[in-house]
C-alpha cells in the first residue's frame, strides 16, 4: 500500500502567526499590484469593444498588420500573437462605427496589404457599450452571491464563526488569484470569472472538510487536556492526506489545461493553477486559524468574565 | 447475491440503459455550443421608438389630409421629439371644426391648447405607444425569422430578451458577414420622385425646400474598383414602399453583362398606387430607394399598368439573392442595432474541440492511472465510478438539450477533479478505519457512512455556486454552470449508489473478507 502520510501529525495550526504575516503579505502585494496598475485590464466583455481573431498563411511582421490597420482609423488597437505565430488578436475600442462595419473594414485593409498574404478571420466578437456595463455589474453580483451562499450554508451547517472564516479566506484567494492576473498581465475575462468562482467554490471544499472532521471528532468525546488549538490541528492532520490527493490531482488538472488547453482556455487554466495552491494553503492558514483564534478570544473572556463574578 | 444487492444492481442497470438511449446516436445527442461548432451570435437591439416615430409621422401626415380635406388651412403640422403632433391651424376661426376632425385620431390626446393662436398638440396615448414598441418588436423577430429561414441556416433559435433585444443564434454559417448583413438590414424600400427643380448644387449649398432631401447613390468604378457617392435631390414624400411586394425574384440584367438584378412585383393595391404614380409623372424620374441609399433612378416613359418593377444596382448574384430575400421577407419596422456579437469560424470551432477533449482526456488519464497505481483494486472501482459519472453528465446534458460550450468542457474537467476528490475522502476514510483496527467490513461502513456526511456538504457548496451560475451568467458562463451543475449532481449519485455498490458486489458476496485492496 502506497501511503504519503501515516499518522501525521505535524504542528500546522502553532505556526499560524508565521502564516497570518504570510497571508497580509501576499494579500497586500495582491492589492498592490493591482493598484500599480490601475485596476484589473479588463476583456471586451466588460469594457466593450471589438476583438479580431485572423490567421495567416504565413507569419506575418507584426508592424505590417499595425501598418495596414493604421489606414483604416478605428482607433487605437492592440495586436497580439495567439498561439503560434501565423494568429493573432487584434482589438479594436469601442467606435461608432457598427460591428459589420469593422468587420468589414479590417478585411478589406489586411486584405489591401498583398505583403500580408492570405489570410482568414476565425472569430469575431462586438460587445457594446451597453452589454460591457451589464456584464461588469454582473460579475460583481455573481462573485458577492456565490460568497454570501457560502458564508449561509456554512453558518448553517457548522457555526457563523466557520462562515466567516471560510468567507475571508475565500476573499484572500481572490485576491491572490487577481493579483497573479495583474502580475502575469492577462485579462479579466468571462472564462476567468467562471475559473474564480471555481476557486470560491474549490477553497471553500477544503475547508468544510477540515471543519467537518473537527465537529465529528468533537461530537464523539471532547478530548481531555487537549486545547481547541490541538483538535484543530489534528482535524487538519486527519484530513492532510486527502487535502495532499486532492489538491494534486486537481493541480495536475489545471497543469494540463494550462499546457495543453489551448490559447482560449490558457487564463482561465492559470487562475486554476494559482487558485489550487492558495485554496489548500488558506484551508488550514486562514480558515481554520481564524476559528481557532476567534473562538480562543471569546473563550478568554468568557473566562475573565467568570473570575469576576467569583471574586464578586 | 442477496435480495437488496440485486435491486440496487437493477436500479444501476437501469441509469446506465437510459444514459445510453439518451446518448444515442452520439452526433445528434449533444448539442455543440457556437463557440464549438462556429456560427454566429447576435444580440440585437431594436430601437422602438423609431418605429413610435415613424407611425406618428405617418399619423401627422394623415391628420393634414383630412383636415385640407374639410377645406381647415394648416399653418404648421409637425413631429415633435418621439410620439407628439404640433399642430398650428392657419386660422383660429376653423378651431371647432379642426377639433372635430381630430376627434377620430382616437390614440392621441390633445395637449397644450391655445385657442387663440389656434395652437395644439396631439400626444399618443401611453398605452398605444407601448403597443407599437411591443409591434415593433415582435413583427422584427417575424421578419428576422422569415429572413433567416430563406437563407437557409440548419436550427437557428430566435428568440426575444428582455423587453427590446432579440437573440439569433445561427450555428454552422460559413459566411458570417453576408449573413449578419441579411438580418441587420432594415430592407425599407421606397419609391420617391425626383425633385428636379432644385438642382443638385443648390441643394448641396443649402437651398433646399422644406418637401426636398438629399439621398447619395452608390457607384463602383468598373476599372479602378473605387467606390464614390452620387447625390440626388429627392422629393421626401413616399409614394409606394416595400410594404405592397408580393414577389422579388433574382434576374440576370439583360443591358449589363455578369450583373444582376432584382424583379419585383407589387398586391393589386400597390399596383394600382404604381399605375396611378407613373401615369401622373411621365417625363419625371423616379427614385428607387432601399435603406436611404438611392439603388437607380429611371424616367417613367409610360404609365406601367402590371404592377412590376426591376431594381439594378451592378448587383453580384449574391447581392441580389440577398436583396429578394429581405425584400420578400419585408422590412424591419424598425431599424436594429449589433448590441453584442459573438462569431466563430467553423475552423477555429474544430480546433476548440479537439483542445478540449485532448485536455480533458488528459487529466482523466493521469487521474486513472493515479487511482490505479494509489489504491489498486478501489482505483478501479473509482476509475469505473468516473467513467460512469462522466457518462450521467453527458446523457443529462441530452436529456434537457443543454448546449455543450467551452467553458462547459472546463466545467466538465472540474467535475472529474471533484468526482475523484470523493473516491480519495472514501477511500483515505476507509483506510483510516483499517489503521484503528476496524474489520475490513466494518471499516467500508464506517469510512463511507463518515465520508458522504462530508462529500454532501463540498458537492452542495460548489453546486450552490453553479445555480449562482446559471440564474445570473451569461450564455457562456452559464455554459460552465450548466455542465458543473449535473456533473455534481452525478458525482453525488455515483459516490452514493455506484461506488458502495461496487465495494458490496466484490466483498460482501464472500463469507470472511481477510482484506481490502486499497
Amino acid at each position: 500500500m502506497i501511503e504519503l502520510f501515516r499518522n501525521p501529525n505535524y504542528d500546522f495550526i502553532g505556526k499560524r502567526k508565521w502564516a497570518y504575516i504570510v497571508s497580509i503579505a501576499v494579500t497586500l502585494l495582491g492589492l498592490l499590484t493591482l493598484a500599480a496598475r490601475g485596476g484589473l485590464r479588463y476583456d471586451i466583455d466588460f469594457t466593450g469593444g471589438t476583438l479580431i481573431q485572423v490567421r495567416f498563411e504565413q507569419p506575418p511582421a507584426i508592424a505590417k498588420i499595425r501598418a495596414s490597420l493604421a489606414t483604416i482609423q478605428l482607433g487605437e488597437s492592440i495586436i497580439q500573437e495567439f498561439g503560434d505565430a501565423r494568429e493573432f488578436i487584434i482589438r479594436l475600442p469601442l467606435v461608432a462605427v457598427g460591428s459589420e462595419e469593422i468587420a468589414r473594414r479590417v478585411q478589406a485593409a489586411l486584405g489591401g496589404d498583398s505583403a500580408l498574404g492570405k489570410f482568414e478571420i476565425r472569430r469575431v466578437e462586438f460587445v457594446g457599450p451597453q452589454v460591457g456595463r451589464e456584464l461588469q455589474l454582473q460579475a460583481v453580483y455573481l462573485v458577492l452571491a456565490g460568497l454570501v451562499w457560502i458564508a449561509l450554508y456554512l453558518a448553517f451547517r457548522f457555526d457563523l464563526r466557520g462562515g466567516v472564516a471560510a468567507v475571508v479566506a475565500v476573499f484572500h484567494d481572490v485576491i491572490v488569484c487577481l493579483g497573479a492576473l495583474s502580475i502575469t498581465n492577462r485579462e479579466f475575462s468571462l472564462p476567468v470569472l467562471a475559473a474564480l468562482l471555481t476557486i470560491i467554490g474549490y477553497s471553500v471544499n477544503d475547508t468544510i472538510v477540515a471543519y467537518d472532521r473537527l465537529r465529528e471528532n468533537r461530537g464523539k468525546f471532547v478530548p481531555k487536556g487537549r486545547t481547541f488549538a490541538q483538535q484543530m490541528n489534528d482535524a487538519v492532520n486527519q484530513t492532510l492526506s486527502r487535502t495532499v490527493l486532492t489538491s494534486l490531482t486537481t493541480f495536475f488538472s489545471a497543469a494540463v489545461l494550462l499546457f495543453f488547453g489551448g490559447k482560449t482556455l490558457e487564463d482561465f487554466a492559470f487562475v486554476l493553477f494559482v487558485g489550487v495552491i492558495t485554496g489548500t494553503y488558506s484551508t488550514t492558514y486562514i480558515a481554520a486559524a481564524l476559528v481557532v483564534d476567534w473562538t480562543n478570544y471569546v473563550e478568554g473572556r468568557l473566562r475573565r468574565g467568570k473570575k469576576a463574578v467569583v471574586k464578586a | 447475491m442477496p435480495r437488496h444487492l440485486r435491486v440496487r444492481v437493477a436500479f444501476v442497470v437501469l441509469v446506465v440503459a437510459a444514459s445510453v438511449w439518451y446518448l444515442y446516436p452520439p452526433q445528434k445527442a449533444i448539442n455543440l455550443g457556437l463557440d464549438l461548432q462556429g456560427g454566429i451570435h447576435l444580440m440585437l437591439g431594436v430601437e422602438a421608438d423609431k418605429h413610435v416615430a415613424s407611425q406618428t409621422d405617418r399619423a401627422a401626415e394623415d391628420l393634414k389630409g383630412a383636415l385640407e380635406r374639410k377645406g381647415i388651412g394648416v399653418k404648421r403640422i409637425a413631429r415633435e421629439a418621439n410620439a407628439a403632433i404640433q399642430v398650428e391651424l392657419a386660422s383660429p376661426q376653423s378651431w371647432n371644426d379642426a377639433l372635430t376632425v381630430v376627434s377620430e385620431f382616437g390614440s392621441f390626446e390633445r395637449r397644450d391648447e391655445n385657442q387663440a393662436a389656434g395652437r395644439f398638440t396631439l400626444v399618443m396615448s401611453e398605452r398605444r405607444v407601448n403597443q407599437l414598441r411591443d409591434d415593433a418588436i415582435r413583427q422584427g423577430l417575424e421578419t428576422i425569422r422569415n429572413r433567416v429561414d430563406q437563407f437557409g441556416v440548419a436550427e437557428p433559435t430566435i428568440t426575444r430578451q428582455g423587453s427590446q433585444q432579440i437573440l439569433i443564434q445561427l450555428p454552422g454559417v460559413q459566411d458570417p458577414a453576408r449573413a449578419k448583413a441579411l438580418i441587420g438590414k432594415t430592407a425599407l424600400l421606397e419609391f420617391k420622385l425626383l425633385d428636379e427643380r432644385t438642382s443638385i448644387e443648390q441643394a448641396l449649398a443649402g437651398q433646399l425646400p422644406e418637401t426636398s432631401e438629399v439621398l447619395y447613390g452608390r457607384e463602383v468604378d468598373k476599372q479602378t474598383k473605387v467606390e464614390h457617392k452620387v447625390p440626388y435631390v429627392v422629393l421626401k414624400r413616399t409614394l409606394l414602399t416595400g410594404a405592397e411586394l408580393t414577389r422579388a425574384e433574382v434576374q440576370a440584367d439583360p443591358n449589363s453583362l455578369g450583373n444582376w438584378q432584382v424583379a419585383i412585383e407589387f398586391t393589386s393595391t400597390g399596383t394600382r398606387i404604381f399605375g396611378e404614380v407613373t401615369e401622373q409623372n411621365v417625363g419625371k424620374r423616379l427614385a428607387i430607394i432601399l435603406d436611404g441609399t438611392v439603388y437607380s433612378a429611371p424616367r417613367i416613359n409610360e404609365r406601367i399598368p402590371g404592377g412590376r418593377a426591376v431594381i439594378t444596382g451592378q448587383f453580384t448574384v449574391d447581392d441580389a439573392r440577398d436583396l429578394a430575400i429581405v425584400l420578400r421577407a419585408g422590412a424591419l419596422p424598425a431599424p436594429v442595432v449589433i448590441l453584442e456579437e459573438r462569431t466563430v469560424g467553423p475552423s477555429l470551432g474544430a480546433d476548440s474541440i479537439r483542445q478540449g477533449l485532448i485536455a480533458i482526456t488528459a487529466s482523466a488519464v493521469v487521474v486513472f492511472i493515479f487511482m490505479l497505481a494509489y489504491y489498486r483494486l478501489s482505483g478501479l472501482i473509482a476509475d469505473v465510478a468516473l467513467g460512469l459519472n462522466l457518462l450521467i453528465l453527458f446523457a443529462c446534458m441530452a436529456a434537457i438539450r443543454a448546449t455543450l460550450t467551452l467553458p462547459g468542457l472546463a466545467g466538465i474537467a472540474l467535475t472529474v477533479g471533484m468526482a475523484v476528490d470523493t473516491n480519495i475522502l472514501i477511500f483515505e476514510r476507509i483506510r483510516e478505519e483499517l489503521r484503528v483496527g476496524k474489520t475490513p467490513r466494518s471499516a467500508v461502513e464506517a469510512g463511507f457512512r463518515r465520508a458522504l456526511r462530508t462529500i454532501v456538504d463540498t458537492h452542495l457548496t460548489v453546486m450552490g455556486t453553479a445555480v449562482i451560475l446559471l440564474s445570473f451568467g451569461t450564455s457562456s458562463v452559464k455554459g460552465f454552470g450548466v455542465s458543473l451543475f449535473i456533473g455534481l449532481g452525478a458525482s453525488l449519485f455515483t459516490a452514493y449508489f455506484f461506488t458502495r455498490l461496487l465495494f458490496d458486489l466484490v466483498y460482501m458476496g464472500r463469507r470472511k473478507v481477510e482484506a481490502i485492496s486499497i
